[in-house]
């Protein structure tokens, strides 16, 4: 169930500049004379950048696009009369939403390759990647169903979403935290994604346990998905 | 065809329908008429399960809407009273977009998009945008759309609101073509020469109950086939009569200015509702 959409080279586009920005700041601009566990700081936030553009594309993608279909322009009784399953619904949604976190995955890492970083890349990277963009695209399509306003659905990912895309080990090790905000940190589906990309970028393989985590986000986020598209006939 | 018994929805403590009963045969074109917030939108929403009931049950073609969801949704089809087409597709990927929702096979699909924009007169537009189309353009796509599946109930919801006189004409007789060739129709409207001119049967609604049902010819036998208008100072008072004697002789018996006329099912409306549509 592939809902085509145009406007490909507006998104390519606009997709460019949030990634461009953290590059040109946090890698040219700071990173220039910092060093992360010995190795450039450059080398050590691309991952990250990676991590938590996937994570915002792909939220946007399933979450924002269903919240404004199903409040705005009603389009989702389109889908509800249709005689599809709501586990179908989901994984229509949710793989729209991977498909473009993943693009946007591969042009900040064509990026940072233009910066100058050398990552090691292979089938384990873009399995997490994909992985990460499957958690947050579910994470969307629940907000989307449960959230009943937009103003609430922006709340939520100023709430949700911007405090993960900063915190979540994406620029900065959370170890320099107080402990409790590590704890809540260590628990966050980002920071995994971040530390599982770091780890294979860097050449030390996977970390099962944040593969684990991972796999189990993305689990629970489908399954309620799938209840709140079931629920939403209210 | 469609068998509904009192079923009801409320929404917190708003009591939007109120145990409705109504049986709808094969073929007919059936029209809800009410004011504003009757629970017309509400029943529709209830038929077609995108709304759960909050009591009694309702079937259509011998299969219950909160049961067989599935078998439902193949015999139906919907225009929602918003328009609610994709508007980054075109004419032609909207229909085809319902056409892979609703799992027809490809050659099917296409042939059926073909015949369906021809039968709607959009076929010139096919490969233009949804939001470049007018208002009744976009409503005969949804037509055309709610028919891809080719179901056997058709929902319209204000099938013709916010329509010049000219588009309006059109759905008509969209509607009364596509009935001639078998489909049964539900439709809902404000407008009473609609109901009149294209309705079979009409059910008026109220608060959620249905307090009228009949052809429009037996619900206007039921309130007096005619009507004394007394237009005084404070607004118009009407009065219903059986036959135009009764009528006159009434109207000799008032000092005021008088109309006597045939009654429409205006009248029976505001009879029955206390109200004018819209108020
Ligand atoms: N999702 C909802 N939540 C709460 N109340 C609702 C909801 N949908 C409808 N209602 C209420 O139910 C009542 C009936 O609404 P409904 O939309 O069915 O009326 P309608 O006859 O279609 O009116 P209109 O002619 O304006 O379209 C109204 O009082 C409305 O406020
Ligand atoms: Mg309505």
């Amino acid at each position: 169930m592939v809902v085509l959409r145009r406007n490909f080279g507006k998104f390519f586009s606009s997709r460019l500049v949030g990634p461009l920005l953290y590059l040109v700041a946090f890698g040219w601009g700071l990173g220039r004379n910092i060093q992360v566990n010995g190795g450039n700081y450059l080398e050590f936030i691309v991952p990250g950048i990676i991590a938590l553009g996937a994570m915002n594309t792909s939220f946007n993608a399933a979450g924002v696009n269903l919240n404004i279909s199903r409040l705005y322009h009603k389009t989702l009784d389109e889908y509800l009369i249709a005689p599809i399953s709501a586990a179908a619904f989901v994984s229509g949604k949710v793989l729209a939403g991977s498909v473009r976190g993943l693009i946007d995955a591969l042009v900040i890492l064509a990026l940072a390759f233009l910066f100058g970083s050398r990552l090691a890349v292979n089938g384990w990277f873009f399995l997490v990647v994909l992985l990460t963009c499957f958690v947050f695209s579910s994470l969307g399509v629940v907000a989307a169903m449960l959230v009943n306003t937009h103003e609430d659905m922006a709340n939520f990912s100023t709430f949700v979403i911007l405090p993960m895309s900063f915190l979540c080990g994406t620029f900065f090790l959370p170890d320099s935290l107080p402990q409790v905000f590590g704890w809540i940190i260590n628990v966050l589906p980002l920071t995994h994604a971040s530390y599982l990309l770091r780890a294979i970028a860097s050449g030390h393989g996977i970390i099962p346990l944040s593969l684990a985590v991972l796999a189990g986000y993305a689990l629970i986020l489908f399954a309620a998905g799938v209840a709140a598209v079931r629920t939403v006939r209210q | 065809m469609i068998k509904i018994s009192r079923l009801a929805k409320h929404y917190g403590s708003i009591q939007a329908v109120a145990g409705l009963d109504l049986e709808i045969d094969r073929g007919e074109i059936f029209g809800l008429l009410g004011p504003n917030g009757a629970g017309k939108t509400t029943t529709f929403r209830m038929l077609t399960m995108l709304t759960k009931p909050s009591g009694g049950s309702a079937s259509i073609n011998g299969y219950e809407v909160t049961g067989d969801l599935l078998k439902v949704k193949k015999v139906i089809g919907v225009v929602p009273q918003h328009m609610n087409l994709d508007q980054e597709l075109t004419a032609w990927e909207n229909l085809e977009l319902h056409g892979r929702l609703h799992k027809m096979p490809g050659e099917r699909r296409r042939q059926r998009i073909d015949e369906l924009l021809a039968y709607v007169e959009l076929a010139g537009r096919a490969h233009d945008l949804a939001n470049k189309f007018s208002g009744g353009m976009k409503r005969r796509l949804m037509i055309a759309r709610a028919l891809m599946h080719s179901p056997g109930v058709l929902f319209l919801d204000e099938p013709t609101a916010g329509l010049d006189p000219q588009a309006r004409r059109n759905i008509w007789d969209l509607i009364r073509r596509m009935n001639s060739e078998g489909m049964t129709v539900l439709l809902t409207t404000h407008y009473i020469e609609e109901a009149e001119a294209l309705c079979h049967r009409v059910g008026i609604m109220d608060h959620g109950r249905l307090i009228a049902l009949g052809t429009p010819t037996e619900l206007k036998k039921r309130v007096g086939e005619v009507v004394v208008e007394a237009l005084n100072h404070g607004g118009n008072e009407y009065r219903f009569f059986a036959d135009r004697e009764q009528a006159l002789r009434y109207a000799g018996s008032l000092a005021d200015n008088v109309l006597i006329r045939e009654a429409n099912l205006e009248d029976v409306f505001v009879e029955l509702t206390g109200r004018k549509v819209g108020d």
